[in-house]
């Protein structure tokens, strides 16, 4: 998605102005994406220059311009919001990519890969969770915007979470020969010091 | 260090292994760990990673092969059974994930039975159990039965129960168990306030969602603790700036 399709679908409610669509745009989006207005007035004018808006009447008494929707402009916005958004271009995931390094690479200690990010991520999930609590309970329709991009960041960083537990499950069960391999670099410090006995508990006994 | 500020919960080096030889089986090895007034730390690692284990030691379930558990100042190997079950009665609530209330009594007479027990009159340990219902804002529950709850409710005089009285600190297993996930975030809403309150908490999750309403998360992978997030809060993030 880019601004153009934030702006026309501002726009499919009423005309506005510039300042108040930047102003708009960033309340109902949970302040998430922060835009300034000279990159508003740029879309702006592309957006005239394809006959998606167009300008209503003059400006004003302090020189603003208003626009509205043309035909081909509701059109546009009615078809985006039945398009799913295309995650064949999800931009590259720099830890899942530093993850598929760490286990190919000699001398790195994966476990400690993962428990360093996954400390990161549950402290990241904390501060959100305390954001979350601290909306009110009865929440205005800006309101419910950020709390579904809140929702959105929690959800994510819980999916990194269970993530990061399932490549830990998965190496623990990886034979012993191909775990060494990986960490042999590391063995002053490495894994083979963290004692497994758990493996040995009888079902009673764990956690 | 004041009563303020002295830790509720103390582990210090603490180990429990079951049998000897070679059918010794270590739950947990060498784990310390503190939870002050005001504070709720979650523990959080795999299954078999000695979760349990700890919250049984903390809750004085258990006891140590070796190192020290301290609850109030009390060290829990000093205690004989009649001891260790008044401590239990007195300064620790324990919240689990099901079987939480007695069917057969009201929420009020299942808040006020551990004072009871504990030779409080009738009339006392109701009013008591009010004052709790009360903070938690449940009052209408008070004469309701467990089958005429629900189970968020249920849950949540549960945590009543856990901070009745003196009670000071409240051990919770997976507490939000079979509960959906709006019900099971107003339950951990409830221990987070009850935390805030001045109660100390030590919350057994394996949901990072859920453990996200801690101060911090103790990590545990065979009975060995291999990680805290640490005890300050980070800033709240770009988020509230740029709200």
């Amino acid at each position: 998605m880019s601004v153009k399709q934030g702006l026309l679908a501002l726009l499919a409610e009423e005309p506005m102005y510039g300042a108040r669509l930047r102003s708009e745009f960033e309340a109902r989006t949970g302040g998430t994406w922060p835009l300034n207005v000279g990159q508003v007035y740029t879309t702006l004018a592309r957006l005239e220059r394809d006959g998606l808006v167009e300008p209503v009447g003059g400006s004003d008494d302090e020189g603003r311009i208003a626009y509205r929707l043309t035909a081909a402009g509701l059109s546009e916005i009615e078809s985006w919001w039945l398009t799913p958004v295309d995650r064949d271009s999800t931009p590259r995931d720099e830890l899942v990519i530093k993850l598929a390094l760490a286990v190919t690479a000699p001398g790195v200690d994966v476990q400690r890969v993962v428990q360093a990010q996954r400390t990161a991520t549950l402290r990241h999930l904390r501060d959100l969770t305390r954001l979350k609590s601290r909306a009110s309970d009865e929440p205005s329709a800006n309101d419910v915007a950020w709390l579904l991009v809140l929702e959105n960041l929690l959800f994510a960083a819980e999916a990194e979470v269970r993530w990061l537990d399932h490549v830990e499950s998965t190496l623990s069960r990886m034979p012993a020969a191909a775990v060494r391999r990986a960490s042999a670099v590391d063995a002053v410090a490495g894994p083979s010091d963290t004692p497994r006995t758990a493996a040995a508990l009888p079902k009673g006994a764990r956690a | 260090m004041s009563a303020d500020t002295a830790p509720v919960l103390v582990l210090d080096d603490v180990s429990r292994v079951h049998g000897e030889g070679e059918t010794e089986v270590v739950a947990l090895s060498h784990a310390s760990l503190t939870v002050a007034r005001g504070e709720l730390v979650a523990v959080m690692g795999p299954s078999g990673s000695g979760k349990s284990s700890l919250l049984n030691l903390a809750g004085g379930l258990d006891r140590a092969t070796s190192g020290r558990v301290v609850v109030e100042g009390v060290d829990v190997a000093s205690l004989d059974a009649r001891g260790l079950a008044a401590l239990r009665r007195r300064s620790i609530g324990f919240v689990f994930q099901d079987l939480n209330l007695i069917p057969s009594l009201t929420a009020a007479e299942n808040i006020g039975l551990p004072l009871e027990l504990d030779g409080w009159s009738v009339r006392r340990a109701r009013s008591q159990a009010l004052d709790a219902l009360d903070r938690l804002r449940l009052r209408e529950l008070a004469d309701r039965y467990p089958d005429q709850m629900s189970g968020g409710q249920q849950q949540r005089v549960a945590i009543a129960r856990a901070l009745v009285g003196e009670r000071t600190l409240v051990l919770a297993d997976e507490p939000t168990g079979a509960l959906d996930s709006h019900t099971g975030e107003g339950v951990l809403k409830i221990l987070r306030q009850r935390c805030d309150a001045g109660a100390a908490g030590l919350l057994v999750t394996h949901e990072a969602r859920h453990a996200a309403w801690a101060d911090r998360v103790v990590f545990l992978r065979d009975g060995v603790v291999v990680d805290e997030t640490g005890t300050a809060p980070t800033a709240d993030s770009l988020l509230t700036e740029a709200r």
